[in-house]
């Protein structure tokens, strides 16, 4: 069994309500660090603990936080980004069902970090029933002393609130999250300036993902330098991925950063292999916008080592032979699916989410779905595949936020590693209606390239 | 202690300049002026929050600065970029940037309507400006164009969302002229749309100015749809006392002969209006009567206009029979001997109004 | 248009913000428009909201039209609201969606003629690992097969009468 840090209390039963959650050590690292270090000793034992943001890019939290500014007689801001919609992502929804109080101790210490005395959940719309759940934990820690004025006797003060959004993808993105919270359209800001000088009304702000703030607690409870000890290299600590798509066991798993993809893939402690006996044909390991790799590259480097559940490991030969972490929604495809029709639904997805202010993405992402139907529907032409790949580029890099990328890169990477099965969808296009590519070579040893000297 | 302000030294395309810490890289460009200036859809330097969305201005920072001279990772929009000490920028110099500007044209014009011909902004539109340097000779989209139903917005603005690139420019209008803004930009992505939502007329003394920050024929004077070309009419600079504090009276009257065809506010070499005026200008004062002249307007940037006029060309002194020494041109061929159209019994000079056939079978 | 109790909710929410930043209740606030007026936005209601939060109805409109939560026609009592984004789609959503279809005799987008059913395909929901789903009112359905699309409807028909 893997070491645990955030669900290790999981299975306890009622650990979502408050007094279960304190009889068995919650608010203890709060404790800890309110009552007896100093906002600047809790952000050296973070900075310590090599903790990198769990919503997809991965930048290290402590760092981000250093960056927040602190001009007199300005308030700042935590929001908590619970935006979670990235397809593929369903880890932070759990997070706030099963273990809110988890999430709010999160925010108390990192809000007292960075001296912020207001919060704010920012949670997607759709997630209904979650904010009652968010709301009723947030009432019973201020009833105990959590939040509210003086806490603990400390002088900090905290309020939490819950904003709901309303169904937009792109509130996932800080400057969208702020300007949606701000009760506008959620059209993604020009930076800079950055939210940590100029945020939430104007003010410094700090945008977190919910993993990434609940995983403070337990670095509080063990130490930044012993948190550190977990995972692999750069990739510390434990994440969280959620498993989905043509598997055994869907579903949210700790892991810590020090397992094979292999072993995620085909164990029974993770996702138990391939559903109904079939093999492996493709996966994306971190969220719709990540690059899809065919099998034999997801489980081997291309100089033929083994594919580890880490920052590094999984980004292994750049985009051309690797893919991202990202924000672990690990979506698993096999021998039956069809890659056109895949990443359609994707290109579907970004088209349906761009804001439309940047030209390119609002355009662009459109045009790759409509490209993408034809093919799907047999009306595809072999030209149709170049111009994807020329649409895509363009779109990429050259929008504000991005989603420009985010919608790019799936098909890239569908085409660059599949191109084959665009071009059989092309060619035989009345058999495409009846059966799929299938797993063709897709999960065939590599040809180990000779190292390539640097 | 007036320390003299520190001046930052920017490259762009190899070409050096001074400017003020906070200026943009697009504006530095338009201080060095020429080809090297990015163009702009979007942002307009009289709108506050202007700019970032069209993509068109995008650059390559080769250089961030002195002191961090690592280079930016994507192409930047320079109209939102603010000049680092020592910055070196690549606008026409690097291949990579005229061909993000290529895509992003192409992009825009993917579902621009192909309707120059009868659009009132043909020949000062910025659009078609940009398409013609970096635009490609046809189209590769394949698909049905978005369309949209044409909408009164008030009685003197129509607006044509078809032909709109989505710059936010009139909603910035509207938000800093007016009280209280009463058009925005609904729905999303690819179905974005400018409106009123429920079908409004916008009122308000300066809302009109929506039609000249508009860089496309989305938004139009309705006083003017059709009337003329603009390359036919000659502009011409004018004033006067506007009873509006807000309103400064200058403007370009757009002129035929001595018939005003349509008022706009001045605008500079890249199309943006210099002072803003008000609706009874723009709209209610179109007889010579109510203006000062100043005289001819020069437009120097806008292709088909300043073609008309001429610049730079040595027109011909001679008439006719100079040319040809004295000797009177010879009639080659009288067209009423072949021809039973026109009558030369008819005056035209006498007919009221245009002439039609029905005056030539009397 | 709304009761007393739900302006003391409005009033809680703005209390949220610091002073003068009430605009940032409207998605908030829209909710629960919407939750009163039949499950939609008219732009009566729009203009409603609007005067509440003392802002103007085009600020409204935009935000509304921007969101796709919120509805600006008229729907059915019960939403179906079935997500059709690739790991949904692997799980075979496109299944559930044509057995609705038929079962309801319905297109997607279309409200059947008794005014109980709207038919809307989404993208991601969020709830990957439980797929095919679908939204309906405040929770999840997971794990579609078409017996239980069979039983949630008739879950609807019996509580609608």
């Amino acid at each position: 069994m893997g070491r645990k840090l955030l669900f290790d209390k999981a299975h306890i039963e009622g650990i979502r309500y408050y007094d279960v959650y304190r009889a068995n050590g919650g608010y203890g690292s709060a404790e800890k660090a309110l009552k007896s270090m100093s906002p600047d000793q809790v952000l050296d034992e973070v900075k310590k603990s090599g903790l990198r943001g769990r919503g997809g890019a991965g930048f290290p939290t402590g760092m981000k936080w250093s960056f927040i500014a602190k001009p007199e007689g300005v308030p700042r801001y935590l929001v908590c980004n619970a935006d979670e919609s990235e397809p593929g992502t369903f880890k932070d929804r759990y997070l706030m069902e099963f273990l809110p109080h988890l999430l709010i101790e999160g925010l108390l210490i990192s809000s007292y970090t960075l001296g912020c005395n207001s919060c704010y959940i920012y949670i997607r719309g759709e997630y209904a029933w979650i904010p009652d759940i968010l709301e009723e934990a947030i009432a019973d820690a201020k009833k105990n002393g959590w939040l509210g004025k003086n806490i603990q006797g400390t002088g900090f003060d905290l309020e939490i609130y819950v904003q709901r959004g309303a169904g937009a993808y792109i509130c996932g993105e800080e400057t969208a999250l702020i300007e949606s919270l701000e009760g506008k359209r959620g059209n993604p800001r020009i930076k800079p300036p950055f939210p940590a000088v100029k945020g939430l009304w104007d003010c410094p702000t700090v945008v977190n993902n919910v993993e990434t703030l609940a995983t403070v607690v337990p670095i509080l409870r063990i130490g930044g330098e012993e948190y550190a000890k977990y995972g692999t290299g750069k990739s510390t600590g434990t994440k969280l991925i959620s498993a989905c798509g043509n598997i055994n066991k869907p579903g949210v798993y700790e892991i810590e950063m020090n397992i094979s993809v292999e072993e995620f893939i085909y164990s029974d402690e993770y996702c138990g292999g391939i559903a109904n006996g079939k093999r492996l044909k493709a996966c994306i390991p971190g969220g719709s916008s990540v690059p899809i790799l065919p099998a034999n590259l997801l489980l081997k480097t291309a100089k033929g080592e083994p594919r580890m559940m880490t920052y590094e490991s999984l980004a292994d030969g750049g985009f051309a032979t690797g893919t991202m972490l990202g924000s672990g929604g690990f979506i698993v495809l096999d021998e039956d699916q069809c890659i056109v029709k895949n990443t359609l639904t994707f290109a579907r997805f970004y088209h349906h989410e761009s804001c439309g202010q940047c030209s390119p993405c609002r355009e662009g992402t459109g045009w790759m779905k409509r490209v993408l139907l034809n093919i799907e529907n047999g009306k595809g032409k072999m030209s149709d595949i170049d111009l994807l790949w020329d649409i895509q580029r363009k779109i990429e890099g050259n929008t504000i936020c991005p989603l420009g990328d985010a919608a790019a890169w799936p098909v890239a990477a569908a085409i660059r590693h599949f191109r084959d099965e665009f071009e059989w969808h092309v060619l035989h296009p009345e058999e495409a209606t009846k059966r799929n590519y299938g797993l063709a070579h897709y999960a065939d040893p590599l040809e180990i390239a000779a190292p390539a000297a640097v | 202690m007036a320390e003299e302000k520190k001046l930052f030294k920017v490259k762009i395309d190899n070409i050096s300049v001074e400017v003020e810490p906070g200026t943009t890289i697009l504006n530095a460009a338009r201080q060095i002026g020429g080809d090297i200036v990015p163009p702009a859809m979007c942002y307009y330097s009289k709108l506050k929050g202007s700019g970032g969305k069209c993509r068109t201005c995008l650059v390559k920072v080769s250089k961030g600065s002195d002191a961090d001279p690592r280079p930016m990772p994507k192409l930047v929009a320079s109209c939102r970029t603010t000049v680092m000490d020592g910055m070196e920028v690549a606008n026409i110099t690097s291949p990579e940037v005229l061909e993000a500007r290529k895509g992003v044209v192409e992009f825009l014009l993917l579902n621009h309507p192909l309707d120059c011909p009868v659009c009132d902004q043909a020949g000062e539109c910025h659009l078609q400006d940009l398409s013609y340097e970096h635009g490609a000779d046809s189209t590769r989209y394949e698909f049905k164009r978005r369309t949209f139903d044409k909408v009164d917005i008030g009685d003197k603005i129509q607006l044509h969302m078809t032909r709109c690139i989505l710059c936010y420019r009139c909603v910035f209008t509207a938000d800093q002229l007016t009280e209280k803004r009463e058009h925005g930009v609904l729905g999303r992505g690819e179905a974005a749309e400018i409106g009123t939502y429920i079908q409004q007329s916008l009122d308000n003394n300066f809302i009109g100015n929506v039609i000249d920050v508009c860089p496309v024929g989305a938004l139009t004077d309705k006083t003017f749809r059709f009337k003329n070309r603009v390359w036919f009419l000659k502009p011409v600079d004018a004033h006067r006392e506007c009873n509006d504090p807000k309103c400064c009276g200058k403007v370009a009257l757009w002129m035929r002969g001595d018939e005003v065809f349509r008022v706009t506010a001045r605008k500079d070499k890249y199309g943006e209006v210099e002072e803003w005026i008000c609706d009874t200008c723009r709209f209610d004062k179109k007889e010579v009567k109510d203006w000062v002249i100043e005289g001819p307007r020069k437009i120097e940037r806008q292709s088909v206009i300043s073609q008309g006029h001429y610049v730079g060309v040595n027109k011909p002194k001679e008439t006719l029979v100079e040319v040809l020494d004295g000797r009177q041109p010879k009639l080659l061929l009288d067209i009423h001997n072949i021809s039973e159209v026109n009558k030369p019994n008819i005056d035209l000079s006498q007919i009221n109004g245009p002439a039609h056939s029905d005056d030539f079978n009397k | 248009m709304f009761s007393e109790e739900k302006l003391n909710k409005v009033k809680e929410i703005i209390a949220r913000y610091p002073a003068g930043k009430q605009k940032s209740a409207l998605i908030p606030v829209l909710h629960l428009a919407q939750e009163v007026s039949g499950g939609w936005l008219s732009s009566e209601t729009m203009d409603y909201v609007a005067s509440l939060l003392q802002i103007t109805p085009i600020e409204v409109y935009e935000v509304a039209t921007f969101y796709s939560m919120f509805n600006l026609q008229p729907v059915g009592q019960y939403v179906f609201e079935v997500c059709q984004t690739g790991p949904c789609m692997l799980r075979g959503s496109d299944n559930i969606i044509d057995y609705i279809k038929k079962k309801l005799d319905i297109g997607v987008g279309q409200t059947t003629k008794d005014g109980l059913f709207t038919l809307k395909t989404v993208e991601c929901l969020g709830a990957c690992g439980y797929a095919p789903m679908m939204q309906l009112g405040k929770h999840y359905r997971e794990h579609l097969t078409p017996e239980k699309v069979d039983a949630i409807i008739e879950e609807c028909r019996s509580k609608a009468n």
